[in-house]
């Protein structure tokens, strides 16, 4: 089953960069922030099944940043649209030349 | 949950819910309104927590059902409904054709590249402290023994920062989200 989680777990994270790349919501674009770093979790998972449990310790870890990073992105996004009443970051062109 | 014992069993449980992953990761990627993203999100979530049990880690799994979709996405739900965003907006937020076009390109030049990385072969053994399969440690120290023996040893002092990372990101969170009054210098 390693390969097949491995596989799956490409597919996901490939999957994430193409909705970040491909989307303008800003929402969305932390939702597929989060798929990544589930995909990148199946691969931990995957591989602690040979080389020990030390892959799950890591995903404990992952996860506990996931939840750190959600909280401030989310305060940043309401901040953001307080200010321009939008979370479309065709909005957010501040630092664009 | 031995793969030796039941392999037909595992084995189509394994495919069903990874193809359930992936086409709902997919259904999420391409839906307009925020909400009915989050939701197949959120049955990704559960499908991998599936994964997980069958891959030998229940403790994971558990976390991956409470944490991930119980507190994370509620918390992104809870933001869609706050700012009011649940409807799709008229203005439809997925890139152009030339976006799309380049997202897809980049797409399937990273799948090509991780699924070469992933027929690599994998070194019989990895010189990680004491490293033990999974399930050999679960035959002595149940579940969660082989995870929190590392986790309060070899990675004491990763865990310790990870609370301050957490402290850090709650302070953080309330002053960025704080509403300024009028006057309030800074």
């Amino acid at each position: 089953m390693l390969a097949e989680s491995l596989a799956l777990s490409a597919a996901l994270f490939t999957v994430g960069v193409v909705g970040v790349l491909t989307r303008r919501n800003a929402i969305i674009i932390f939702m597929c922030v989060e798929l990544m770093l589930n995909a990148v979790n199946l691969s931990f998972v995957a591989l602690s099944t040979l080389y020990g449990a030390s892959g799950q310790v890591f995903v404990i870890f992952v996860m506990t940043v996931a939840a750190a990073e959600a909280a401030v992105g989310l305060a940043i996004i309401i901040a953001i649209f307080r200010h321009r009443q939008s979370v479309n970051l065709e909005d957010v062109n501040l630092l664009k030349g | 949950m031995g793969n030796e014992f039941f392999p037909l069993f595992y084995g189509f449980h394994f495919y069903l819910f990874g193809l359930i992953a992936l086409v709902s990761s997919i259904l999420f990627v391409t839906r307009k309104s925020p909400v009915a993203a989050a939701l197949w999100l959120i049955n990704v979530m559960f499908c991998l927590a599936v994964l997980y049990i069958l891959l030998d880690a229940q403790f994971i799994g558990a976390i991956q059902v409470l944490l991930y979709a119980g507190a994370i996405m509620v918390v992104f739900l809870f933001v869609v409904m706050l700012l009011n965003l649940g409807h799709p907006s008229e203005l439809s937020d997925i890139r152009g054709k030339g976006g799309r076009l380049a997202a897809g390109f980049v797409g399937l030049a990273l799948l090509a590249e991780i699924m070469v990385l992933a027929r690599a072969e994998f070194p019989a053994k990895l010189t990680l402290p004491a490293a033990v399969t999974t399930e050999a440690a679960q035959g002595t120290a149940g579940i969660i023994g082989p995870i929190a023996a590392p986790l309060f040893r070899e990675y004491l002092l990763a865990f310790e920062l990870t609370s301050i990372l957490l402290l850090t990101a709650i302070v953080g969170a309330v002053v960025i989200g704080k509403k300024r009054e009028a006057g309030d210098a800074g």
